[in-house]
């Protein structure tokens, strides 16, 4: 095979493994929209805790003398997730909850608020400088000729990837097999005849926040080791990046969140392998811009009726 | 035989709208009640503020002797109040058994540890869950659909569909707002049929509003008539046939 297809599939490779970690995070943007019809712009910052929970947890990990890198990613991981859905649940009571039967723009301000308070929460308790972290995975599989054109696919991507698919794959049989995901698609259909017929949305709502917290914090961990560096701002960028997803495969549905998340990363990782990695930010948001000008329900999403 | 469900001097006020204003009702046990009267009358607001859709701005509701007023929606359906809207509100996008699932969530432990999992306890509810839902799509002949989309049923199925949803809650009180609201007559005769038999084989009251007045004056054992919000007149078909105010409140004045 010529260098270019192994340029191309390196390429590919490069963004699925990003891409992956988007739809992560696209999920809690999706889930929650498709409920309650608001876009919590405080997502981007539990992923970031997300990180920042994994790392400390890293640290106090192998200082009690764990050192089996799959082990010490599994608790730390565990760890992560309980925080951050911890963090999720209370952002969603505080926050939101009391805001529920007030106008969505006072929510979008209240989210906003949010985020610019976790963000300097950390700054002030974490410092704003980088934090870096050793690769604990290192190494990969090598495809082709060593000395030649070939590919190189680490153990981390393989990692993320493998993470990401048993994620979506648990998720899916959740919403689509357990009752409490039942009551979430009824919710995302009519909240207020979910309510007539007993069912608490309130808890709805928060299963759908926590969900959402757990998935961004799997994202945060792994993109953490991924790039080995975390600092407060990260949550901006990974969040728009996100929403950019979500917005592209259709805001609200969850195989839409998936699929854009995949599309956003590889076409990214396109755009820096063949023009120039400078340019990737202003591709993914130019993607953005034309899919609300062009195709504003993205790829899976139903087109916008007006409910009665 | 006491009341099931009391309402008393009901207020409601959107700003300076007055809506509904000192409505009186009640609804004994088996008993089906019709809210009747022109449009634009409050008959909607008042089995909104029943039903725990609105908060009433003024007055009481008590079911089975506790009051109602102020809770939560889905606390009032939980004490065995559930309701339809005039537009058909199925979950169009879920299956018609998810539809009667969904609906009998409050039934089902709420564990949600248990539902990841899959202990033999959840499957043995879901099973239980699944019979009653059977039962009652067999009972409005919707079985056969029971795996198609909701909202790819013809109206007359939908609005059957809502009624079997209301039912699998296994309510005390069901409250239809205009149930016949585009049926053809022979699907009104078989809503009829099947609202009667709800009331003598399933020992549920049922308050309905409704325009089709054959349908109200067959099968109500008792009618309020609302005019411009204000309670006009109430007793049974009979009388109400033959009171002058609802007749000319229905036909205007000259």
């Amino acid at each position: 095979m010529s260098e270019s297809i192994f340029y191309f599939l390196q390429q590919v490779t490069n963004g699925l493994t990003i891409g992956s970690t988007y739809a992560l995070i696209a999920i809690g943007y999706t889930m929650v929209y498709g409920i309650i019809g608001m876009i919590n712009f405080a997502h981007g910052e539990v992923y970031m805790m997300g990180t920042y929970v994994a790392f400390i947890a890293l640290a106090g990990l192998s200082m009690l003398g764990i050192d089996n890198p799959l082990l010490l990613i599994g608790l730390a991981l565990m760890v992560s997730i309980m925080v951050a859905s911890a963090y999720g649940f209370t952002i969603e009571r505080v926050a939101y909850r009391p805001l529920r039967s007030s106008k969505r723009l006072i929510a979008l301000i209240s989210a906003i608020g949010m985020s610019i308070f976790l963000q300097n929460y950390i700054r002030l308790a974490q410092g704003s400088r980088d934090i870096a972290m050793p690769s604990l995975i290192q190494g990969g599989f090598l495809m082709g000729d060593p000395n030649g054109s070939h590919i190189m696919i680490s153990y981390m991507q393989i990692i993320i990837m493998i993470s990401t698919v048993i994620c979506m794959v648990g998720l899916t049989l959740f919403i689509t097999r357990s009752r409490m995901g039942r009551a979430c698609r009824a919710c995302s259909q009519d909240i207020g005849m979910t309510n007539l017929l007993g069912i608490n949305s309130n808890n709805v709502i928060a299963v759908t926040f926590v969900i959402g917290a757990a998935l961004a914090a799997v994202a945060g961990m792994l993109l953490g080791l991924y790039y080995g560096v975390v600092n407060p701002y990260i949550g901006f960028m990974a969040g728009l990046k996100a929403f950019t997803a979500a917005v592209l495969g259709g805001i609200g549905s969850i195989p839409g969140a998936m699929l854009g998340g995949l599309i956003l990363g590889v076409t990214e990782s396109l755009t820096a392998g063949y023009l120039t990695a400078e340019y990737k930010d202003v591709v993914a948001f130019s993607l953005l811009v034309l899919i609300l000008l062009f195709m504003p329900s993205g790829i899976l999403g139903k087109p916008e009726v007006e409910k009665i | 035989m006491t009341n099931l469900l009391e309402v008393k001097d009901l207020t409601m006020r959107f700003g300076g709208l007055l809506a509904v204003n000192g409505v009186s009702l009640s609804v004994k046990e088996k008993q089906i009640v019709s809210v009747i009267g022109p449009n634009g009358a409050g008959k909607t607001t008042v089995f909104n503020c029943i039903s725990g859709f609105y908060i009433p701005t003024g007055g009481d509701v008590v079911f089975q002797g506790r009051p109602m007023q102020g809770k939560p929606g889905h606390l009032i359906a939980r004490e065995g109040m559930v309701r339809t809207f005039q537009n058909v509100r199925l979950f169009k996008e879920m299956t018609v058994i998810e539809n009667l699932l969904v609906a009998q969530h409050m039934h089902a432990e709420h564990n949600l540890l248990k539902g990841f999992f899959l202990t033999p306890g959840y499957r043995k509810k879901e099973k239980e869950l699944m019979d009653r839902a059977a039962h009652w799509l067999d009972r409005v002949g919707l079985l056969e659909f029971a795996n198609r989309e909701a909202g790819n049923l013809a109206y007359g199925q939908q609005r059957r569909l809502e009624i079997a949803r209301c039912m699998v809650t296994e309510p005390k009180l069901l409250m239809l707002d205009e149930p016949a609201a585009g049926l053809n007559p022979n699907e009104t005769k078989e809503l009829d049929e099947l609202i009667m038999h709800l009331r003598d084989d399933h020992g549920v009251s049922v308050m309905l509003i409704e325009h089709d007045m054959g349908l109200v004056m067959g099968i109500s054992d008792h009618i309020v008539v609302i005019n411009q919000g204000a309670p006009l007149a109430s007793g049974t078909p009979a009388e109400i046939q033959a009171n002058p105010d609802v007749i000319k409140a229905y036909l205007g004045e000259d």
